[in-house]
């Protein structure tokens, strides 16, 4: 606590009253690869089919190009201090996400078929909530004030799948009539973010000082601790009633990190793993589809019981037969993987197979940069809520990233969720440009030239002061 | 609260290299372990991603070709070209089942992933030009494989023709067969096809190659080898008289061996009128005073006791160590003695080639998709089992088996035929059919060979009698030896 109370903003960035150079040519730049690249994709994946370029390619490139475009001017003029990055970024895996489902579209018998206009149309819906987060969220602490509606709703929000027949093992869906299927969790992601930042934020010296010594750990008294855990554990059951168990590492270690930023109390990192830990193997040992896929996790090539081969192993062979440079896209075998998890979950497979270990890096180091970026703006963050929060948001992100490339590449064993903007699917892609738009609004407000500090009487004194 | 900022993004550092480092253990460290997996059905869908290879006849026929499949993952499907006949060279390449044959011995070079063919592909790669399969010329004679095949309908049994001079297989049939085309799909009809092919579901085993994978007792036909071995000792000569009673007792048990027939002239009869007739007694009794080891070693340079590559693979015909009796009884093709049909090819040819047994072959050439030759087949001299002196000999006493003896119904007018019958018994005291044999090679008048024969029937109609292989394998070998003929005069 003594690095940031030496400066009078409560800060421990250096804000010079001219202020950063706002960089928003810079992401013009950059978004423009990150439409080309795409469009290149779309290109490639036609000529290496068909021979020829694809029929929908101008209103792919022009849907790129508008949404891009929007995204650019409305950042340009509501958050010109934002990261310069973090928009194409996102831009570009979402670009690259949909040139691979349109070349799994091409693939007959992957359902669904013709998935790509769909994920299009989902991102323009998502790029259409990100215009609105920027625009009508001015400032990001007015979030503080929803901590406990937030609470209410991600509950909600997590709690209404269980209302719907599982899918494919999990109970992580609601459909709507005529709209499709939504993930709630997806979104229960950001809200419960917003209120453990919130939270935190007011609880935080509580929890990190008013603490009893026991077995050799500081533990916060009850009334301080009780309300979060008593969210996260309910959120925990729910989860594992659902089996969705990849979300429900999610929340956890979101949890955790927050808890440990604010606390900085690093005897919360050595609690959250030994209760992680715990609630796996309980998990694992109870539950028959977790246990197979701890099984298929140990020996990821191995026959299934039935003779077949495994999702597993096939997605191992996918990312094998990919070798350096890939097979190009549009030439691999990811239809091998079968099931409906192609375009979403073992999209990466995909990847892995047709871009080759190149593409595959490409990638994950571009999911490294969103993270870093998003890190870099919880530390550039002036307040507590706004480090809390884009920390949370940085976070789960960063941990959705490993728990899906983890579990496709079978380095942990699978739980399924959504490759951020990679995967097929409207709550994730929708989800995510909000967080992204979210992480904008608070590095826009921590970038931003502070004003000019108030003549202070003070100041002349504090100079003459020798040692 | 920036200190435990760092540490958490030093922990999203560490998550993300993990991520990185397994992503190169998978496609860098791993990649050709998985890409080789036998479970990875990538490698089967490259393989029928184009056309295979053509096996080719002689004279250059295709016996093989490729169709374009729909609604599978394997866009060609093997066919083959009057499959039954030819399924015995070509084997098959199905989709399920593997390959076999000729076509499991060049895969590579057929699927086109052969490094002979690296320079073909780095070609095809630079001017774009898809990657084909090469070709395989064989040495067989459609006509010769035509009537070995036809002649064998309706009987279970095998032919193999082989040219003397060169080694070359020209005719190679086998029946009943099965049509490769029927099972190289993925369909429930190739599979039930297959089903019904197998051992335990067909007695009569149409996927046996009987001519290189089944071996039989050669009855009369081994005499050939035995009095081979007799001229090659020296103590022997084709037309003096022999010291064998008639009938034969065996040295240890004292059982007797008789004769097909009481009133032909076996007792002490020369190796020429042994043949002629088909004496037991006297090789019965010349195996048992050579004794086994020079018997072996006399059947070790035919080939026996030894795989032969043709370059696919025919299991060893055997004549093993043996007690007298057993000796004695394999002497005249009984007994412990056991023969391919193409090993009783080579021996016919070893002797119409003059002694000098040429190693026997079936692939002539291998050529590229361009049709660049890659690689020829050389004539070899696999051995010389006996003397050129002792091949004429025998000859001679085949030349008289076919002009007056048993062999009758083999003359071709215009050729010299030399030939062997044989008739092998089976079974506990006798009691199954026996096989019936012939081999024979056919003569031109400068007194070259093109062609040896050797026919084996298993099922056959006259029962324990010589005429047997006269009256069953001869006109096979008949039929093969005048389609060579006509094609090499």
């Amino acid at each position: 606590m003594s690095s940031n109370l030496n400066i009078n903003t409560g800060s421990n960035t250096t804000v010079s009253s001219g202020g950063l150079p706002s960089r928003r040519n810079t992401e013009l730049a950059m978004l423009v690869f990150a439409v080309l690249i795409p469009v290149f994709a779309y290109a490639n994946v036609g000529l290496a089919l068909d021979g020829e370029l694809p029929a929908g390619m101008l209103g792919y490139g022009l849907g790129l190009t508008a949404l891009a475009a929007c995204g650019h001017l409305v950042v340009r003029k509501w958050a010109p201090y934002a990261d310069p990055l973090m928009l194409p970024i996102a831009m570009l895996l979402n670009g690259l996400g949909l040139g691979l489902i349109y070349r799994l579209d091409q693939v007959e018998y992957l359902k669904p078929p013709d998935a790509a206009p769909g994920q299009l149309l989902w991102s323009a819906i998502g790029i259409g909530l990100f215009v609105a987060v920027l625009i009508f969220l001015k400032d990001h602490r007015v979030l503080q004030r929803y901590t406990y509606i937030s609470m209410v709703l991600a509950l909600v929000l997590l709690a209404l799948p269980m209302f719907f027949p599982a899918v494919n093992g999990a109970k992580i869906w609601i459909t709507i009539p005529g709209v499709g299927s939504l993930q709630p969790g997806e979104f229960a992601k950001i809200i419960i973010a917003v209120f453990f930042a919130g939270y935190l934020m007011v609880k935080r010296d509580a929890l990190a000082l008013a603490s009893r010594r026991f077995m050799g750990l500081y533990l916060p008294r009850g009334r301080d601790l009780g309300p979060i855990l008593a969210i996260w554990v309910l959120s925990m059951l729910i989860l594992v009633f659902e089996t969705d168990l990849g979300t429900s590492l999610l929340f956890f270690g979101m949890f955790v990190i927050m808890l440990y930023v604010a606390t900085e109390r690093t005897s919360w990192i050595v609690f959250g793993l030994l209760l992680s830990a715990g609630g796996a193997v309980f998990v694992a040992s109870f539950n028959d589809h977790v246990g197979d896929r701890v099984e298929n996790w140990l020996n990821p090539t191995a026959l299934a019981p039935n003779g077949g081969v495994t999702e597993t192993a096939q997605a191992i062979y996918a990312f094998g037969s990919g070798g350096l440079l890939g097979s190009g896209l549009g030439q691999g075998f990811s239809r091998l993987i079968g099931g409906i998890a192609t375009k979403s979950d073992y999209i990466l497979a995909t990847a892995g197979e047709e871009l080759g270990l190149t593409g595959l890096m490409a990638i994950i180091i571009l999911y490294g940069l969103l993270i870093e970026r998003g890190v870099r703006t919880a530390l550039a963050a002036r307040d507590p809520f706004g480090k809390l929060l884009a920390i949370g948001l940085s976070g789960a992100f960063a941990l959705q990233v490993f728990i899906v490339a983890g579990g496709v590449t079978a380095l942990i064993p699978l739980t399924g969720m959504t490759m951020p903007f990679l995967a097929q699917g409207g709550s994730s892609v929708i989800a995510n440009w909000a967080l992204v738009a979210i992480l904008l609004r608070v590095s826009d407000t921590a970038r931003r030239p502070a004003p000019a500090p108030a003549p202070s009487p003070d100041a002349e004194m504090t100079q003459v002061v020798r040692p | 609260m920036n200190k435990p900022l760092r540490r958490i993004a030093i922990f999203a550092g560490v998550l993300i290299f993990a991520l990185l480092a397994r992503a190169n253990w998978l496609q860098f460290v791993q990649a050709d372990e998985l890409q080789s997996d036998d479970n990875n059905r990538r490698g089967l869908i490259a393989r029928y991603s184009q056309p295979r290879g053509d096996i080719l006849a002689a004279d250059g026929t295709p016996l093989t070709g490729s169709t374009k499949t729909e609604a599978s993952d394997f866009a060609y499907k093997r066919t083959y070209k009057n499959g039954e006949m030819w399924a015995p060279v070509t084997g098959f390449s199905a989709q399920i089942y593997g390959e076999t044959l000729l076509e499991g011995v060049y895969d590579e070079f057929l699927t086109g992933t052969d490094d002979r063919l690296f320079f073909d592909r780095t070609i095809g790669m630079l001017t774009g030009e898809k990657q084909g399969g090469g070709n395989v010329t064989t040495t067989l004679l459609p006509s010769a494989q035509k009537a070995a095949f036809d002649g064998l309908q309706g009987k279970e049994g095998a032919a193999v023709a082989i040219d003397p001079q060169t080694g070359e297989i020209l005719a190679l049939a086998n029946t009943p067969s099965y049509d490769p085309s029927k099972i190289a799909g993925m369909s429930d009809d190739d599979q039930q096809t297959w089903t019904s092919l197998q051992k335990e579901n067909n007695a009569s085993q149409p996927m046996l190659n009987r001519a290189l994978r089944q071996t039989y007792p050669p009855g009369s036909t081994f005499k050939l080898v035995t009095a081979a071995a007799a001229l090659e000792s020296g103590e022997y000569t084709l037309d003096g008289k022999t010291d064998s009673p008639s009938p034969y007792k065996a040295p240890i048990s004292g059982n007797e061996l008789p004769n097909w027939s009481e009133t032909i002239p076996c007792k002490n009869a020369s190796i020429r009128v042994a043949l002629q007739y088909s004496c037991n007694n006297v090789f019965a009794k010349i195996s048992e005073e050579l004794g086994n080891e020079k018997m072996k070693e006399a059947a070790e340079k035919f080939g026996f006791n030894e795989q032969q590559f043709v370059p696919v693979r025919a299991v060893a015909s055997g004549f093993p160590e043996a007690e007298p009796d057993l000796n004695a009884y394999a002497g005249i093709g009984q007994g412990s003695v056991t023969s391919t049909p193409l090993q009783m090819a080579m021996v016919t040819a070893a002797i119409a080639n003059d002694g000098a047994l040429m190693q026997p072959y079936m692939v002539d050439k291998l050529r590229s998709p361009d049709l660049d030759i890659i690689e020829e087949t050389k004539p070899e001299e696999l051995s010389e089992p006996m003397s050129g002196a002792t091949a004429q000999k025998l000859q001679e006493g085949m030349e008289t088996v076919v002009s007056e003896g048993t062999g009758e119904s083999a003359q071709i007018p215009g050729y010299t035929v030399g030939g062997k019958t044989g008739t092998a018994q089976r079974g506990v005291g006798n009691s199954e059919k026996p096989y019936a044999w012939f081999v024979s090679y056919a003569k031109d008048q400068n007194g070259e060979s093109p062609v040896a024969v050797a026919v084996v029937i298993e099922s056959s109609d006259t029962v324990r009698d010589e005429i047997g292989g006269s009256t069953l394998a001869a006109p096979v070998a008949k039929a093969v030896m005048e389609a060579v003929l006509e094609e090499k005069p």
